[in-house]
Formats: C-alpha cells, structure tokens, sequence
C-alpha cells in the first residue's frame, strides 16, 4: 500500500495588481482550483506554457508562499502557513531545486558552507559529522571531494545544479519540487542531472514534482502527468494516458508542437515538402 | 573551470584523500591577501594609510616640537629648502610661529579619529535601517525612506551646522552631526542591494531550508551587499574629515589651537599668498590620506567580491 507524500485540495491562487492612484486594483486568478495527489516514490510531472501557474503552484507546494483558498496536504497533515509560520519539522519535508543554477547559489558560500546550512539550521550535529555528510552528498551528486572548499562561481551550469540537487538532500526531503531544473542546461548534460535525479529518487525513495515544458523530458522521468492552462489542470492522469489519449485541445495543440527528430517522421516531412 | 595557477589559495585550504582539512582562519586571511595584493594601487595605498596610522599612533614621539607651542622670532618661517628655512622647522611655521610638521603629525590623530568614527556610526546605522526598510518593505520602508528624503533634501553642511548649532560646538558634537548627515547614503544604498537580492533564488533556497528572518538577513543578504558599501564607506570617510574640517572653518568643529588638517587649512588661508607651506601641507596631507583610504577601498572591494576573483 502506497502512502500519499502531497496532496491539494482546490488550491487556488490570487495577485492583486494595481489599486494605484487612477485605476482600480485588478485581480489575477493565477491558480484556479487544483486538486492534485503524489504517491511515495512517484513523479508528477507539471507541463503547461509560460505564466500559466506552474511556478506559483511549486512556490505553494513548497510552503514559500501561502495559497488564497483551498488545502495543502503533506503526508497527510494539512499546512497553514498563512496563520502560523510553518514548523521545522515541516518545512524539511519539502525542498526545492530551481531553474536558474546561476541565481540559486549564494555567491558568497562556499560549497560546503552551502550543504551544511540547512544542517546548521535545522539539526544540533557536530561540525565533523556535518562534514561528512555534506561530503558523502558531494559524492553523490558526482562532485569532487575537492569542490568543497570552492565557490559556485568556479562551476559550470551542470555542476551548480547537482549542488542544488544537493543541498536540497541534505535534509532528507520526503518530496522534492523541481522547477524545471534542466531547462537551462545543453541536453548533454540534462541527461546525465536526469539520470541522478532517478538514482537520487531510487535510493532516498524520493516523491517528485517535476515542471517543466519540455515534454521529451516528461516522458522519460514522469509516472504521472498533469497539464496546466491558464492556472487550470485541463489534463491529468498516468503518463501513458495523457500521452496516447489527450483530451483537452491545448494539450493535443502541445504534443503536435514537439519537434520529432526520429528518422521516419524527418522522412515523411522531406516527403510532404518534395510533394 | 579548474585552476592551474600553483598559488591558487583553493589548493591551500582543498582536500586531499577525502578528508576535510578544516578552513583555519589563517587561510582565509592568506586567500584574502591573495586577492588584494593583486591590485598593486591598493597594496600602495594600504602601505601609505598603515604609516599615516603609525604615525598617529607615535605622534608624541616623532613630532620635533610641540604642536601648540609658539616659537617667537619664528613667525611664517619658510621650510628647510627654501631661503630663509630653518632645520629645527622642517615644514616652516604658521602665522604665530608654531612648526607645521609637529601640528600635521599631531593632526593625523584627529583626522584620523575624526574619519572612523563618522564613518562606522553611519555605516552601522545606516546598514541596520536599510536592511530592515529592504526586507519587510511595506509600510516600515515607506516611513524610513520619507524620513531620509527629508534628511537628504537639506544641503548635508547646512543641516550639519544646525544639528551642531543645537548641539553645541566642539568636534564630538560635529562628528555626531556628520554621521547623521551622511547615513541615508548607506540606507539607500543597502536598502536598494537587500531588493534586488532578496529576490534572487538562493534567498529562497535558504528560506525554505529553514532559515529565519535574522539569519535571512545578515548571513544570507547582508554579504552580498558589502561591495557598494565598502566603497561608499572608504570615499565618505574623506567627506567625513572634509565636512569636519568645514564646520571647524565655521567655528563649529575642532576649536582653533586643536591641530586638525581642515582647521589648520581654514586659519592659514589668509597666507596663502604670502606663505603657501601653511595652506599646502595640510591640504596635501588631506590629499594623500583621502587617495590612500579610496585606492585600498577599491582593492578591499576586489577582494570580498567573489563575483569579481578569477578563478
């Protein structure tokens, strides 16, 4: 019997904007209602186009922000964080790993001070017990021992976003909420931070949120597929499902801008072109 | 981007055979030094601000006379290379026969004095106010930032006058006024490097590790702000002894038989036809100690940026 790691409830989302001097203020309803349910050890993954709700639904997800209505359930235990700030204890259930690798380092931190933060924060542990452990996920995310000392600044784009990866880990996070964490790297390297997240995920039995846009990537590492429009889930269900059957227009429009590169495909465009 | 430079101070502190070598503060001192001493006009200018401190420091052992003491007969002597020039005066005297390089050596002290105080009451002030109107926003930044509007719309000596007007005069007063003159520069400019950092990615990363507003603040923000605030730091210190020495010009700073640079600067300009060793030592002491604090501002800046090492 599978537990459930992340569970919404009818999450929804307002910005006010405006209510300046002239006009009235206008509100943008950015999440309309999503209801949503995460198994231990699965990967949801969110699609949808630019400013349609992904990153402010992983910003709720992640207890950073507050929704408007609706409730945010994390194993089982529904969060207030409007109310009350929310508890440590909480708080290290969810971590998350962002998009851009060159803005989600502090600059200023060396990598070990970077995975031994949420550590220091957290847990009362020994300094040499933090070492290692900061050391051993160095490891793990295909570092060197001898990148402990160095700044972010002296690493390249997929470099960073393993130490992301890393320090995410460093608490031992039930549910991992990634936003879009390969977008910004060439696709060589997508692959190879790809396939640590699905070692990662193996061996920690880790739940992932996975945004994103690009569907090949979808493909490859989601369970479940989710897609969003205007702040409204229009499409959701197992990976093969919505990938064989879709039943909402902008979902079909999606799939049918997905460029093929496989040789019959390229072969039938030559075809369509020469005729 | 791995580095083949041998005195790479990574290579230093690195690890070898998987165990952790801990960071000593010594070498992060060597990795500091390393990073300074690349730039040879700030090593210079520290060099040139470390003697002007040791000579404050030694005053009364180095200066060849005392600097209120009146040498009758030698009144507006020339210094020792010119006609007339006197080796127990070897920077000449002022217009009562007092010698110039006892007073300059003397008034190192209280410019000196003068510049760090100013300088860190502003900077410590300054820096908490603009980290709290930065990060909570809202209304605590809309009253903060009116208040300092107000400050800043008056003319800076102006509002320095009144504030030692309602003081009273003397140098401590003086030097409160200043400081309060200068700190909306440091709360602006805190406050605009907190907005645009508290945004960025990792602010959040750390936030969602846990961390509180204090730690939000000072640990993860704050840091990477220093960079404009050094600079600031370094170039309002010579406004701080220039502002110092304006208000001892008006009678409202150092009181005459004081040798400070900017009142011996304002009591001499009568002379400066006449004997112009008594206007232009001062004013180049000024001068050099205000080039030697600006070129090891840019340096210090070099070296606690990271964005700017080469790695």
């Amino acid at each position: 019997m599978s537990e459930i790691v992340l569970e919404t409830r009818g999450i929804t989302r307002d910005y006010h904007i405006g209510g300046g001097f002239f006009g009235k203020g206008r509100t943008i309803n950015a999440l309309k209602g999503i209801d949503l349910k995460v198994e231990k050890g699965k990967t949801l993954a969110i699609v949808g186009e630019s400013g349609c709700g992904k990153s402010t639904l992983a910003r709720i997800m992640t207890m950073i922000d507050a929704p408007t209505s609706g409730e945010l359930l994390i194993d089982g235990k529904p969060v207030e964080i409007g109310s009350k700030g929310v508890d440590s204890e909480m708080r290290r259930k969810v971590q998350i790993v962002f998009q851009n690798p060159y803005g989600s380092l502090n600059p200023r931190q060396k990598i070990g001070d970077v995975l031994m933060e949420p550590l220091i924060i957290n847990e009362k542990v020994p300094v040499k017990e933090r070492r290692e452990r900061a050391m051993e996920m160095l490891l793990k995310v295909g570092l060197q021992a001898e990148h402990f000392n160095r700044y972010p600044h002296m690493f390249s784009g997929g470099q960073r976003q393993r130490i992301a990866i890393a320090r995410a880990l460093m608490l031992r996070p039930r549910l991992l909420v990634l936003d879009e964490p390969v977008s910004a790297l060439d696709l060589s390297v997508q692959a190879q931070v790809l396939n640590i997240l699905a070692d990662l995920q193996e061996e920690f039995s880790l739940t992932y949120v996975f945004i994103s846009h690009d569907l090949s990537v979808v493909r490859y590492i989601a369970d479940e597929v989710m897609v969003m429009y205007f702040g409204e889930a229009v499409e959701y269900g197992t990976r093969d499902a919505v990938f064989s059957d879709p039943q909402h227009n902008y979902t079909r429009t999606l799939f049918a801008a997905t460029p093929r590169a496989d040789v019959d495909s390229i072969r039938k465009r030559l075809a369509d072109k020469a005729a | 981007m791995t580095s083949t430079n041998t005195k790479d101070p990574n290579a230093a502190v690195g690890l070898e055979g998987g165990t952790v070598i801990a960071v000593t503060r010594r070498a992060r001192l060597a990795e500091f030094w390393y990073y300074f001493s690349q730039n040879r006009g700030a090593v210079i200018g520290l060099y040139v601000f470390l003697a002007i401190v040791a000579i404050a420091l030694l005053a009364p052992l180095i200066a060849p006379h005392s600097p209120s003491l009146q040498n009758r007969g030698f009144f507006l002597l020339p210094p020792v290379w010119q006609e007339g020039g006197n080796w127990s005066f070897l920077l000449g005297t002022d217009a009562v026969g007092r010698d110039v390089l006892s007073r300059l050596i003397y008034g190192a002290r209280f410019s000196l004095f003068i510049g760090v105080v100013v300088v860190s009451v502003a900077v410590s002030v300054g820096i908490l106010v603009g980290l709290i109107a930065g990060y909570f926003r809202g209304a605590v930044d809309t009253v903060i930032m009116r208040v300092m509007d107000i400050i800043l719309a008056f003319p800076s000596l102006l509002l320095a006058l009144v504030l030692v007007a309602i003081l009273g005069p003397g140098l401590v007063n003086a030097m409160i006024a200043i400081a309060l003159v200068q700190q909306p520069h440091y709360v602006r400019l805190t406050r605009a490097a907190v907005m645009s950092e508290k945004g960025r990615d990792y602010v959040t990363a750390a936030r969602v590790a846990g961390a509180g507003n204090i730690r939000l603040m000072f640990k993860t923000i704050l840091p990477n702000c220093t960079a404009p605030l050094i600079v600031q730091a370094a170039l309002s210190f010579s406004t701080a002894i220039l502002d110092a020495a304006a208000l001892g010009f008006l009678g409202m700073g150092a009181q005459p038989p004081t040798p400070e640079w900017g009142t011996m600067l304002a009591e001499a300009r009568e002379f400066i036809l006449r004997a112009w060793w008594v206007v232009t030592f001062p004013g180049l002491a000024i001068l050099i100690t205000v080039l030697a604090i600006n070129l090891m501002g840019d340096g210090l800046r070099d070296a606690l940026d990271p964005k700017l090492k080469r790695s």
